[in-house]
């Protein structure tokens, strides 16, 4: 039986940096009117960052979900202290929206309800899959190093009801550490950090001593420079039945990146020209090899040539 | 508190057993482990001498199957499993959720560890992995601090192992994606941090160059010592100003808070370094041998030696170490 393949919906991923209170909130005002259809909410890098409480995502959450679209709240990728776990035990008791894992510790807490693995939870292969999913997993966010071998792999076997979705433009959470680089960068202990993550608002630029763009810190996450795109591989992930792609918050053309991978998706617009544009917003620049199994910061020539035209994809299904 | 040495092959193996060891840790020749490297491991001849020598002076064999299997690859892990099952080793130590349950379910009364590449941080995530997979010891990132430690281990009925010595991760293990966005190859899916055959050495007129996968990782004066070719230790340009912007050249020491150690209940002390020399896990563990038998003798006592001190910064990265996480400070 062939069929015309379903389009991946959009989510937009958390907000991963340190923007203040007001900017976050008009930043949402923002996404609630872009063509998304899900959107995580919630801190996930730091626990320091108190901007916005629980509370307020859960509301901004309400607000999402009054727009028609999904909610989901979104979890601590690296759980340490007391305090933390607490706060997590505290997110994931609350059963009014759907929670994504990024720490073990979440694993634990949401075990026997739908819950999300993100990007963080080290799903790489099918008996993880099919393990949590007897666990509650309704979605998994594929590890950002795995490419499309191993998500056709997996999207082969995944049980019945599971969605996949793929980080599809964002600088790539790379790396987590005790230690707070942005803090570390000003000779400053995390303790003592200040806030400072705060002053950059899309990551903390490593250069190598050539002056290439090659890392963004962003507080205890280190992240690639490069801002990883996979708008040239529309077609593809459409093929192989990839449910959501995710577009990761930065904190200039958001709205924009999103209308173009819509309009990409729509058949409206096409990836060349969709491509031109996103290359104008990225803050260093595009990469996508990991898509296609190279290093990560690599960018994939063979996939901006490959035919594009989100229309004629089709797909076979037995 | 047992003291857990590296193995890279068989003469390492009989350097730790012979200087100290309490369990010896090796994998096999693929990338099924984290020490991935040419010439590095284990095949079914060596293991079965060295599980006789290590067997014969009572120290155990724990075989590390701590990588990520994705799908065209599941069955070497799975019959990496098998084998070490079969060789009858004393523990297994995994990082795979699948691996773990495959593990689990196939070999039920087998010893699993949960390594430090499964990522788990707290009591939570370690409940979580001892209720489904029975783990019987988890080996913890170097993230926490020892209070921390000591605060973990109060809550959790599975025994903690942590690093005392070696080469220091920066990141969490288990969720440092840096290696494979400038080579493409992870310890997660290769096995090996900055692989040997992504780095290139180079003389400029501006100095020695390293690069992985062609990104420039450091650039040093010509005279100043290389360090390790990974990317975490090398020097960068940040605001303007070239720096170690995540971490410089540094070993791992906790020597000097073997007391905390030992008050906080660490089960075990595993010491790095299985792509090292014979030389070096010779060294190390009878520094380590001594150093804790001292400490348990007399806790209230104990100062590191000098000598030791000398020992271990000998074989150090950047020859200098550092108490690292433990410390918070280092945060």
């Amino acid at each position: 039986m062939h069929r015309e393949s379903p389009r991946p919906r959009l989510s937009l991923g958390p907000i991963l940096y340190h923007w203040p209170r007001e900017q976050v909130l008009e930043f949402y005002a923002e996404m609630l009117e872009a063509p998304l259809d899900v959107i995580y909410l919630g801190e996930t890098v730091c626990s320091k960052r108190r901007l916005l409480r629980p509370e307020d995502y859960w509301e901004l959450a309400e607000r999402v979900v009054a727009a028609g679209k999904e909610a989901v709240i979104s979890t601590l990728a690296l759980i340490e202290s007391d305090g933390e776990l607490k706060t997590l035990r505290r997110i994931c008791a609350d059963e009014r929206f759907l929670v994504e894992a990024n720490d073990l510790a979440a694993l634990d807490f949401l075990e026997g309800r739908p819950f999300v693995a993100g990007h963080a939870i080290n799903l790489y292969n099918q008996r993880t899959l099919a393990f949590l999913a007897a666990r509650g997993l309704r979605r998994w966010v594929m590890p950002v190093e795995l490419g499309r071998d191993t998500a056709a792999d997996l999207l082969r076997s995944r049980p019945h009801g599971v969605e996949c979705e793929l980080f599809a433009f964002g600088r790539l959470p790379l790396a987590y550490s005790a230690r707070c680089f942005t803090a570390y960068n000003r000779d400053r202990q995390k303790d003592d950090c200040q806030f400072c993550c705060g002053d950059d608002p899309d990551g903390l630029l490593v250069a190598t001593q050539d002056g290439d763009p090659f890392l963004a810190l962003n507080g205890i996450q280190t992240q690639s420079a490069g801002t990883h795109n996979l708008l040239p591989a529309l077609d593809e992930v459409a093929r192989l039945g990839v449910d959501l792609l995710r577009i990761s918050p930065q904190s200039h053309h958001t709205r924009e990146i999103v209308e173009t991978f819509s309009h990409c998706l729509q058949g409206e617009l096409d990836v060349e020209t969709g491509l031109a544009r996103l290359k104008e917003w990225a803050p260093d620049g595009l990469c996508d090899g990991y898509w296609s199994g190279q290093a990560g910061i690599a960018v994939a020539g063979a996939d901006a040539s490959r035919p594009s035209g989100f229309a004629a994809a089709s797909v076979r299904t037995n | 508190m047992e003291l857990v040495c590296p193995a890279g092959n068989l003469p390492s193996l009989k350097a730790a057993v012979d200087n100290g060891a309490d369990a010896v840790y090796l994998g096999f020749r693929d990338d099924t482990n984290a020490r991935h490297f040419a010439g590095l491991n284990f095949g079914d001849k060596q293991i079965r001498d060295g599980l006789k020598y290590a067997r014969d002076r009572k120290v155990k064999v724990f075989v590390a199957i701590n990588t990520y299997a994705q799908p065209s690859g599941w069955t070497r892990w799975t019959g990496a499993v098998d084998r070490a099952a079969d060789l009858g080793v004393d523990a297994l130590i995994l990082a795979d959720m699948g691996v773990l349950d495959y593990a689990a379910e196939r070999h039920p009364h087998l010893n699993l560890h949960l390594s430090v590449q499964g990522s788990a941080t707290n009591p939570a995530a370690i409940g979580f992995m001892h209720r489904h997979f029975g783990i019987r010891r988890v080996v913890v990132p170097r993230v926490l601090s020892i209070t921390q430690v000591a605060n973990l281990i109060e809550q959790v009925d599975v025994p903690v192992e942590i690093f005392g010595f070696g080469s220091l991760c920066v990141m969490v293990e288990g969720r440092c994606l840096l290696s494979s966005y400038a080579s493409g190859q992870s310890p997660n899916t290769f096995g090996a941090c900055s692989p040997a055959a992504h780095v290139e050495w180079r003389e400029t007129p501006q100095g020695q160059e390293t690069r992985l996968g062609g990104v420039l990782i450091e650039r040093r004066g010509h005279g100043e010592p290389a360090g390790y070719p990974t990317l975490c230790k090398g020097r960068y340009l940040v605001n303007g100003t070239i720096r170690h912007a995540i971490e410089e050249p540094t070993s791992l020491n906790t020597l000097d808070i073997l007391p905390d150690i030992l008050a906080a209940g660490v089960a075990a002390i595993k010491l790095e370094g299985r792509q090292r020399s014979t030389r070096y896990v010779s060294q190390v563990t009878r520094v380590w041998r001594d150093a804790i038998d001292a400490c348990q003798r007399n806790p209230q006592a104990f100062r590191a030696k000098e000598s030791w001190h000398q020992t271990l910064a000998q074989v150090s990265e950047g020859a200098q170490t550092t108490l690292g996480p433990y410390h918070r400070p280092w945060h």
